[in-house]
């Protein structure tokens, strides 16, 4: 409703064109409106479907927004996401501090799944090709986005990094996101899944310390297993700490380095390509932005 | 300091408002920040003003409104205000709740010329 005037608002406007009479207005509003019909004051409700415009020449209007500051994100993820799909490929966005030995999981993981599946991967850091000439030494492509000042990589970014690949050889995409368990929780990739990788040598209190990050993620890989008797890191409360942020999320310890629990990842990644997890993540993601 | 990619989304979002609307000058944004959503005031504030150099916005007010984390038990389905994405249900004592609201970092509002 115009405050000005009381009207509905529901057509464009202007004050002078308003049938005093019928329109009901006060003495005061009649006031008003003859200073509204030297043609000082305009109303626009028609032209601007998500937003209601007053002018009033200098005087500052108000505009309804109401517009989720990630929506623009959210459009390219879903954008990704649909791609992916009618191309059959599963993705995995990969999560974790710096140095929670995610390259080498994916150099090892590359391994394992070349002969099963098309593997490309996309890697995200600050600077430097360094992670993606590892990945191209095992044969498999891999794109490097330099997010520069940036601390996460964005679901735009993910889109011109698919324009490089026919997406119909590929089966499985590895996306490593820059090392930080803060700043990427908010992006949305379009990813199939989310994968929180935690090593051993950090504290199994990160789970509480950095709750958006597995409050967001599919499955939480426990790295660097072979390291465990020389650490004090306790693998059962840090699974317990995951699962009061998020009870749904699953768990794989594994080592990168001797390769233990690497076949039961390697399975949860290949059935992500028989089992179409997309259409429960679009439902996730619209229930972490409802005012999208 | 995802801070200041959302300040350059709020910018871009203003500058396609300003397009199609056809305003000069942004006076004031009100901006939603969910008291769940891993968003920084103080850090938004400042990036804020400075994506905003050289644009409608630029020198503009922006009032961050709080809004509070509310969240749904997975067991018994009670609801109430969560301050913690880890906090346990105060009915049952779960953990995990569904959040509903507290996650959204949204433009209500902008006042303009």
């Amino acid at each position: 409703m115009c405050t000005t005037c009381g009207c509905s608002g529901a057509a464009s406007h202007h004050h002078s064109e308003h049938d005093l009479s019928e329109d009901g207005l006060s003495e005061n509003d009649l006031r008003e409106d003859s200073l509204h019909t030297s043609g000082s004051h305009t109303h626009d409700h028609q032209n601007s479907p998500d937003s209601h415009i007053h002018h009033h020449n200098d005087q500052a209007r108000i505009l309804e927004v109401e517009q989720s500051i990630l929506s623009k994100n959210d459009r390219f993820a879903a954008d990704n996401r649909q791609r992916l799909k009618a191309h059959n490929v599963a993705s995995f966005n990969l999560v974790s501090s710096p140095g929670s030995g995610k390259t080498s999981l994916l150099v090892r993981t590359i391994e394992q799944l070349r002969d099963k599946a098309g593997i490309a991967v996309i890697e995200g850091d600050q600077q430097t090709e360094l992670d993606a000439t590892r990945i191209r030494e095992t044969g498999a492509p891999a794109i490097q986005i330099n997010t520069g000042k940036g601390c996460h990589l964005d679901a735009h970014q993910i889109g011109h990094a698919l324009d490089h690949w026919d997406l119909d050889s590929v089966d499985l995409i590895f996306i490593e996101n820059v090392g930080n368990l803060v700043c990427p929780a908010a992006f949305d990739l379009g990813e199939t899944a989310r994968v929180a990788v935690l090593s051993v040598t950090e504290g199994e209190d990160k789970p509480l310390k950095y709750p958006d990050m597995f409050y967001g993620s599919d499955l939480m890989l426990i790295n660097k297993i072979d390291l465990l008797p020389y650490v004090d890191f306790d693998v059962a409360k840090s699974i317990e700490y995951a699962r009061r942020i998020n009870p749904d999320i699953e768990v794989i310890q594994l080592s990168a380095k001797t390769g233990e629990g690497m076949t039961e990842w390697t399975r949860w990644c290949l059935q992500h390509l028989e089992k179409d997890t997309s259409i429960a993540r679009d439902n996730r993601a619209e229930s972490c932005n409802t005012n999208a | 300091m995802h801070e200041l990619s959302l300040a350059e989304d709020m910018r871009d979002l203003i500058l396609e408002k300003a397009e199609k609307d056809g305003f000069r000058k942004v006076e004031k944004v009100w901006l939603e920040v969910g008291e769940l959503a891993c968003v920084e005031a103080s850090a938004m504030e400042f990036c804020f003003s400075a994506v905003m150099a050289g644009t409608p916005a630029q020198g503009a007010k922006l009032e961050i409104i709080s809004i509070p984390g509310e969240g749904e038990c997975h067991q018994c389905h009670h609801r109430w205000r969560v301050q913690e994405l880890y906090d346990c249900c105060p009915e049952c004592g779960s953990f995990g709740a569904r959040i509903i609201q507290g996650r959204e970092v949204r433009v209500k509002s902008i006042s303009v010329i």
